[in-house]
């Protein structure tokens, strides 16, 4: 049945879309994520930072099967027996210690359990928090795990006031009082409620679960998705503090859902794409740096790989650079998350186009074939005579059993990029120097650019080379590599690449010396040919000496622009840079000092004059008030005024405008009263001078 | 008769005479003066020979910092006026200020004194 076209051009365009963005290559949890494992969490004496990473730690040494707690163990349960035990603890340091402990099983006695349990049991009636209640009740679980019998008061309650914080569009708030709602606390209110329930061990009204069921598929319709399928939760309300990426979002959200999906009967309603699509973002961190990050992708693709919903198979390419040359073969790997073998099922190449003609599929619908052995899933390349070049390559999974269906997810159509490559052929290469006028005359050299023989020539601004060869794949057709530079290089080191041009059979240059002998800046001399080809998809690209032409060129006129310096060494702008001299306004010419002191003395010669003057005058003092009352108050204004006037001696001297003022506000004050006292008696003295005159 | 010449010369003497009588009566005029009155009479020359001597200086070594120089010519003028300024109010024969007591002129001086330094030696720099 031929398919018409309307369906060929909506297949093309969706393919088109999709293949605009490459498809990050995707690699199941391998070794690089174990020795990586060992390599982060590196305790130093059997201690970690904190509790907290000594559970992350452990967790992701057990997931993957590394490490030995041997040395551990010792070092890190006095920690815990300490924090178990102190009242002082709260409770995260006691939910850390009591995770920890689960796995390393420490030698603790039963009454510290029934001590702890007392605690978060009054935690949990006191609280209104998320985050005591996660802490309390995951913490009970880990009691009770250890075979102390412990009771949830009022589990109903607790229930209702968890799911009280939940909000219309999925997500939790972390208390009653913080408006955000925050997709990481979903992820943590879920595991609580599962808690809840596997703790509780009542049958819960299944309206209730319904709801849950209905908030998780809620917060599923949430999920954000990058271009190449990947699916991923996000915060929407980032709190500058406390940022948690995607990765951590992620995870959060995974473990709650796989948590509660573990305790309901019946299965939840996400759709297993969703499930792959997470999957595949987990992956796509590749081998992460940092030890919360390593910890949060192992920990919820172990959530993944073991939940009751769907187990998402990954369809990763072991190479995807393939060559014609060794005949390698298309190989695909369908695993679990961490590698483990896929039920029967076979791969389907759906399509394959390449990534510059991209309406044209290569191929359509190759069924791949299962080597037993390797367990992988092949294809033979070479009869399908494929160009070498880049490729898009759209996969399907089809399961051998349908019941696995309801396993297994396999999340639609899978996208690759891959490149094929092989030797190209150069043919019919030739280079030659003609006249202008005699183009078609031309003796033209051959040239074969693996023979290790030079070319020399000769030529005049006149004239004109010519340089053309073809280029052929190994099924032979033309290509286009992505370079193809022809460069002279004088002898002075002065270079001059040009640009091939393609024509539809060859590739050829014709370098026309009249116009570029401004180029070349008039230099004659020896010019060194050098020829590079390459392209991603060749695997013989080449950069060869062709040989040497000695040009002729005129003499530069007056004007012409010189050819530009050598670059110097491009270490040498690490030494030392020229030293500026900077320019400093020349300071004013001042007199010399012995002519500022000779006019200092010379200003104070008045002044003796005056005292001089006074004395002439026969001024006297005996004015001055002899009863001692008014003597003080004189004596007083002639200090005030001494000490004003040292004020501002000090003033110009070091003091500054704001302390001068205050200063002189309390001297003036006290000079106006005693002057006022001073003046008035002096007043009253002459005015009865002048009476008794 | 006198000539042309002898006129002259009995002029010129006259005119200096003239010049001496003047200045002699001047002297004996001033000498009448009250004692206080000369006092700040001298106090007003001294300030302006300082600023006369500053004046001279810039005029020697040019006038690099010019708010020195403003500063320092300032505080004597500003001085010496205040100083006549005193000196009219002092004076007896002065109707104007007749019920003024001295003392209160004295004040003032002493105050405008002091705000006019300390602006001078703000200036100063």
């Amino acid at each position: 049945m031929v398919p018409n076209h309307g369906s060929i051009g909506l297949r093309a365009l969706i393919c088109a879309l999709l293949s605009i963005c490459a498809a990050a290559s995707i690699r199941p949890i391998s070794d690089a994520h174990r020795s990586a494992a060992l390599d982060l969490f590196v305790p130093s004496g059997g201690l970690f930072q904190s509790l907290e990473e000594t559970y992350e730690a452990l967790r992701t040494f057990q997931i993957l099967g590394v490490g030995n707690f041997s040395d551990i163990g010792p070092a890190t349960c006095p920690v815990i027996i300490d924090n178990l035990t102190s009242p002082a603890s709260s409770p995260k340091d006691l939910f850390d210690a009591i995770r920890v402990n689960s796995i390393l099983e420490c030698q603790i006695g039963s009454q510290t359990f029934k001590d702890v349990a007392e605690k978060f049991q009054d935690l949990i009636k006191s609280t209104d928090k998320l985050m005591n209640f996660y802490y309390s009740i995951l913490g009970l679980l880990h009691v009770k795990a250890q075979g102390v019998s412990v009771v949830l008061p009022d589990a109903e309650g607790v229930f209702y006031s968890i799911k009280a914080l939940s909000q219309n569009d999925g997500r939790w708030q972390y208390d009653s009082n913080n408006a955000e709602s925050s997709t990481c606390a979903a992820g943590i209110a879920l595991e609580a409620l599962a808690g809840v329930v596997s703790l509780a061990d009542i049958e819960l009204v299944q309206s209730k679960i319904g709801t849950i069921k209905h908030d998780i598929v809620k917060l599923f319709d949430s999920i954000n998705s990058y271009d190449d399928g990947t699916l991923y939760f996000e915060e929407k309300h980032i709190d500058g503090s406390e940022y948690k990426g995607p990765l951590a979002t992620t995870a959060s959200v995974v473990r709650g859902a796989s948590a509660f999906a573990a305790i309901v009967s019946e299965k939840l309603n996400i759709p297993g794409d969703k499930l792959v699509g997470i999957a595949k973002f987990l992956l796509s961190v590749g081998v992460p740096s940092s030890t919360k990050d390593l910890f949060n992708q192992i920990d919820s693709l172990s959530h993944i790989e073991n939940n009751r919903i769907s187990i998402p198979l990954i369809l990763s390419l072991p190479s995807t650079v393939l060559s014609l040359t060794s005949k390698d073969q298309l190989e695909v790997e369908v695993t679990t998350v961490f590698g483990s073998a896929a039920p029967p099922l076979t791969v389907n190449l759906v399509r394959a186009s390449s990534s510059d003609v991209k309406n044209n599929p290569i191929l359509e619908n190759q069924e791949l074939q299962f080597d037993t052995e390797k367990n992988v899933h092949y294809l033979d390349i070479l009869p399908l005579k494929i160009d070498i070049g880049k490729y898009t390559l759209e996969f399907e999974i089809s399961l051998h059993d349908p019941e696995n269906l309801n396993t297994y997810a396999t999340g639609g159509h899978a996208h690759s990029l891959i490149f094929l490559t092989g030797l190209v052929k150069v043919d019919k290469s030739q280079i030659g120097i003609y006249d202008t006028d005699s183009e078609s005359s031309a003796s033209m050299l051959k040239l074969d650019f693996f023979k290790d023989d030079k070319i020399s020539l000769v030529a005049n601004h006149l004239q004109k080379l010519h340089l053309s060869f073809q280029l052929f794949t190994p099924l032979g057709n033309t290509i286009k590599p992505h370079q193809a530079f022809l460069k002279l290089r004088h002898e002075s080191k002065v270079e001059h690449i040009f640009a091939l041009e393609s024509s539809s059979r060859q590739y050829k240059i014709i370098l026309d010396f009249l116009a570029l002998v401004e180029k070349f800046y008039y230099l004659s001399g020896r010019y060194d040919i050098e020829l590079a080809v390459g392209d991603a998809a060749m695997e013989n690209s080449f950069l060869h000496v062709l040989g040497y032409i000695d040009l002729d060129l005129p003499e530069p006129p007056e004007r012409a622009s010189r050819p530009p310096s050598l670059s110097v060494d491009p270490y040498a702008r690490f030494g030392p840079k020229q030293e500026i001299s900077h320019i400093f306004r020349a300071p004013e010419t001042r007199p010399p000092k012995e002519l500022s002191l000779a006019f200092l003395a010379f200003t104070l010669v008045p002044l003796g004059g005056f005292v001089i003057g006074l004395l002439t005058l026969g001024v006297n003092l005996k004015s001055f008030p002899s009863s001692s009352v008014h003597a003080l108050f004189s004596l007083l204004f002639h200090a005030g005024i001494a000490a004003i006037l040292l004020l501002y001696v000090l003033f110009w001297l070091k003091l500054d405008l704001f302390t001068t003022l205050k200063v002189l506000g309390l001297i003036g004050v006290f000079l106006i009263f005693v002057g006022h006292r001073t003046l008035s008696c002096l007043a009253s003295t002459s005015a009865g001078k002048v009476k008794t005159n | 008769m006198l000539t042309f010449r002898e006129l002259e010369f009995k002029m010129a003497k006259s005119s200096t005479s003239d010049a001496q009588a003047l200045f002699r009566s001047l002297r004996s005029a001033y000498a009448a003066t009250p004692t206080n009155l000369k006092i700040i009479d001298l106090y007003v020359v001294y300030a302006i020979t300082t600023a006369v001597i500053q004046v001279v200086y810039m005029g020697i070594v040019g006038s690099f910092p010019f708010n020195s120089f403003l500063a320092g010519v300032l505080s004597c003028v500003g001085t010496a006026v205040l100083a006549v300024c005193l000196r009219i109010q002092v004076n007896k024969e002065n109707k104007e200020f007749k019920d003024l007591p001295p003392e209160r002129a004295f004040a003032d001086f002493v105050l405008c004194n002091l705000v006019l330094h300390l602006v001078v030696i703000n200036f100063l720099g």
